[in-house]
This record gives structure tokens, C-alpha cells and sequence, in this order.
């Protein structure tokens, strides 16, 4: 009997559950290495060397090189993990969230200091919020494609 | 014997230890938030217990992939703060409770919830950014915080995580497990982390206020209904991170007017009660809950 997912279709939103979290082992745990000094240092001076280090997926690495946490997280990251690269690049939790809405940097702050994104059009697949697949992207980066 | 007078509850974002400790809690953007606290800290001085037992996530910090306990209790006599990428946060060294937190376990496990026991851990920004929010800044060497801490980590990352109902439960049987400590001490039992946010995906940066404070009525005055949300409420409704909520029903569940899973006796006293829009990605929520004599 297949087990209970009802979160399969929450809009923008990969649950990290049993499967992502088998598929992004060793991405994560690359993550984690991230939380000492030394390693963040040993990333940053040479990223291909040190990803080679791990049992990753060439996917994977290309992934985390691109900073595409979107990217990441659908090859089984989990953006408490993957918070460990942005750290080491300097980045804020904010600035990390708002790089896989699409939005540039302002934009996602001032959306924030609006009182957020608004859950109606977002709690289902299909309906028409703006974190819905057939609005993406968003903000400065739907201009950019001519939108 | 020892008793559970007070709960706390509250967000416990990274971007508000950050502020805090680069001295920013009165510009425009951090100071209406930290305003809704300083009658907290005041409170803290005032009624000071002699433990708090503080339950929170880790964030893939002490706990990664290599092994996910769905509650851990904390039985070291210190934890350090962690590193968790940016170095770790100027704050004293959290001393634990190792006599009453292994007491805590054995009862606890006794009536049925299989913790996990925690002897070495760092503590990440779950446990210091509610501590500093309550505490007010503190110097890493010549301060203290101001009594030992009990850490109890509940599994959030990693689906499934432990239902609402589980929580509060589990809430109960950490009251009896207090309760039958022979010292004549008095516990704060804190519930941390949650209000609606989403960290990830296209829908980052979701925040639903009016769900939240519906959830908060719901959680100070019927926790029996509240500990029924399913979990894909909080997803669709209070965004991926807001799972973290289910943590409140823990501390809910150890207040005096919870018997046997059924409400008995006066609710206790609101003393403080505070919500703010935005705190980086998340709205804030806080609650002081003490027990009526």
C-alpha cells in the first residue's frame, strides 16, 4: 500500500521526507562538513576539488557550484543543510529564501516587509497564486524574460 | 516536589541572535519586534526559575543525516553554542540540569515515548535565540544565563516528524516525570521555533497571520482541539517551517489545567501574549502561560 503523502501538492514546496532525504545524503553531509572553518575555507579555495570528495551525484556538484538551491533541493537537499553553503558565502537565511522565489533581493525583502506572501492562490497545485508553476518566475526574474 | 509554574513560547529565528549580537535591536526594521519582548524580559527577572526545560529543533546541526532522533532529551552538564556556518554566537555556554534532565528521561520513557539520550551536543540558534530573547544580550564570558537548561530537540527536518497530538501528550508525561523530582524546585517549560514561514521553493516567504493567531486562540484555550491539526494544516496553511508549531503543544501539554488528555480546571493565566510580521522569512509568536495557584 503506498504511504500517505497529501503534501505532494502544496505549490513550490519539496517536503523533506524519507525519499528526498535517501537521495540527498551525501549532498547533505557535504553541507554539514561545511559547519567547520577549515572546511569552509578548504570549499572555498578550490569548490571542484572538494565536492569531488564526496559520494555526490555530478548533478549534485554542478548543482551547488550554480548556487541553485532550487536545483539542490530537488536532488534531495534540505535547505537546513544547504543554509550551510550560504553561510559560507556570507549570506543572510533572507537573502538564501529569496534567491529561489525568482525575486531579486529587494524585491523579496520589501514582499516581507508587506506581511509576507499571501496563501491564497498557494495551498494547491493548480489554482493561481503567485508561487504557483505557471507564474514562475516572478519578480525581477519574470522581467528578464520578457514577461 | 518539583513543579511546572510557567510556559513560554516563541519564534526562535537565526536573523534575531544576529541582530542581537551585532547590537541592532533598535533600528527600524528589528526594534517593534523586540519591544513585544522586553516586558518578557522583565518577567524573566521577576519570576526566575530554577530550570527551564526548552524544547526546540535542531537544525541540522547537532543531528545530521547520520542519525535523526525524533525527540532527544539533554543530559550534559553544558552545551556549547554551535557552529552553524558563521561561526558560532557570542552567548554564554548553556549549562544543563544533568541530575533532573536523567530523571526526566527514565519517567518519561517509562510512560511510553522513546527519547532519545543526549550526553555531548552543541546547541544551535533553536535554543540560544529564545534564551537571548528572554535573557536580553549577554557577554559570552563574564555573563551567565540566568539558570541551568534542560534541551529537548524534537525531529522537524526530516518527515514524518511527530504529530501535534504526540506532542501534547508527550507534554503530559514530562509533568508527571517533573512531578515526581524530590527537590522543591520551580521549571519553566518553554516551546520554541514556529508561526508561519517558508524557507524554501517558490513559495518562500509565505506568512499567514490570520491562521496564526486563529492557531494561537486554539492553542491557549482548546490544546485538545489544537493537538488535532493534522500536519498538512501547517504546511498548506502556515508554509513548510511552520510544522515547527506542533513543538508549542509540548510545553501546552504540561500545564496544570491537561489531565489524562482532556482539559480540567482554569485555564491558565495569559500574562503575555505578542505577534509581528516580519522577523527575515518568518512571523513572530510569543506566549507567557503561568499556572493559576
Amino acid at each position: 500500500m503506498a504511504l500517505d503523502k497529501p503534501y505532494k501538492d502544496v505549490p513550490g514546496t519539496i517536503i523533506f521526507d524519507a525519499e528526498q532525504s535517501r537521495l540527498g545524503y551525501w549532498l547533505n553531509q557535504f553541507c554539514t562538513s561545511l559547519m567547520k572553518a577549515e572546511n569552509r575555507a578548504r570549499f572555498l579555495a578550490d569548490e571542484r576539488a572538494y565536492l569531488d570528495e564526496w559520494a555526490m551525484t555530478e548533478e549534485q556538484k554542478q548543482a551547488v557550484m550554480a548556487r541553485d538551491l532550487n536545483w539542490c533541493m530537488q536532488l534531495g537537499g534540505n535547505i537546513y543543510f544547504l543554509a550551510r553553503i550560504g553561510a559560507t558565502d556570507g549570506k543572510s537565511f533572507q537573502q538564501m529564501a529569496g534567491s529561489m522565489t525568482g525575486m531579486s533581493e529587494e524585491e523579496y525583502r520589501n514582499m516581507m516587509l508587506a506581511g509576507g506572501r499571501s496563501v491564497e492562490g498557494n495551498r494547491y497545485l493548480g489554482e493561481d497564486g503567485d508561487a504557483q508553476p505557471h507564474r514562475q518566475p516572478q519578480g525581477a526574474g519574470s522581467k528578464k524574460e520578457g514577461n | 516536589m518539583a513543579r511546572i509554574t510557567a510556559s513560554v513560547y516563541t519564534s526562535h529565528v537565526p536573523a534575531i541572535g544576529v541582530a542581537m549580537d551585532l547590537h541592532k535591536t533598535q533600528e527600524d526594521y528589528w526594534q517593534p519586534l523586540f519591544a513585544g519582548y522586553d516586558f518578557s524580559k522583565q518577567w524573566m527577572k521577576d519570576n526566575k526559575p530554577d530550570v527551564i526545560f526548552l524544547v526546540y529543533n535542531d537544525h541540522a546541526t547537532a543531528f545530521s543525516l547520520d542519525m535523526i532522533p525524533t525527540f532527544a532529551i539533554g543530559t550534559a552538564a553544558e552545551y556549547k553554542p554551535a557552529d552553524e556556518g558563521w561561526g558560532a554566537r557570542p552567548v554564554p555556554v548553556v549549562k544543563g540540569h544533568p541530575a533532573l534532565a536523567s530523571h526526566i528521561a527514565q519517567s518519561v520513557i517509562q510512560q511510553d515515548f522513546d527519547l532519545t539520550i543526549v550526553n555531548k551536543m552543541d546547541v544551535d540558534h533553536g535554543l540560544t535565540v529564545p534564551l537571548s530573547l528572554m535573557c536580553g544580550e549577554l557577554d559570552p564570558v563574564k555573563d551567565a544565563w540566568p539558570c541551568p537548561v534542560i534541551p529537548f530537540a524534537v525531529n522537524v527536518v526530516q518527515y514524518p516528524v511527530p504529530s501535534g497530538q504526540r506532542c501534547f501528550a508527550l507534554g503530559q508525561a514530562i509533568r508527571k516525570a517533573v512531578e515526581s523530582f524530590d527537590e522543591d524546585i520551580n521549571v519553566h517549560i518553554w516551546g520554541t521555533g514556529g508561526m508561519s514561514h517558508q524557507l524554501q521553493g517558490a513559495r518562500a516567504g509565505l506568512i499567514n497571520r490570520e491562521w496564526d493567531n486563529n492557531w494561537l486562540d486554539l492553542m491557549i484555550n482548546d490544546p485538545v482541539a489544537c493537538a488535532k491539526v493534522p500536519h498538512i494544516d501547517y504546511v498548506r496553511e502556515a508554509g513548510s517551517e511552520g510544522i515547527e508549531l506542533v513543538m508549542w503543544l509540548i510545553a501546552r501539554g504540561a500545564m496544570a489545567d491537561v489531565n489524562n488528555g482532556e482539559r480540567s480546571g482554569p485555564l491558565p493565566q495569559v500574562t503575555h501574549r505578542f505577534y509581528h510580521v516580519p522577523a527575515s522569512n518568518t512571523a513572530v509568536g510569543h506566549a507567557i502561560l503561568e499556572n493559576k495557584e
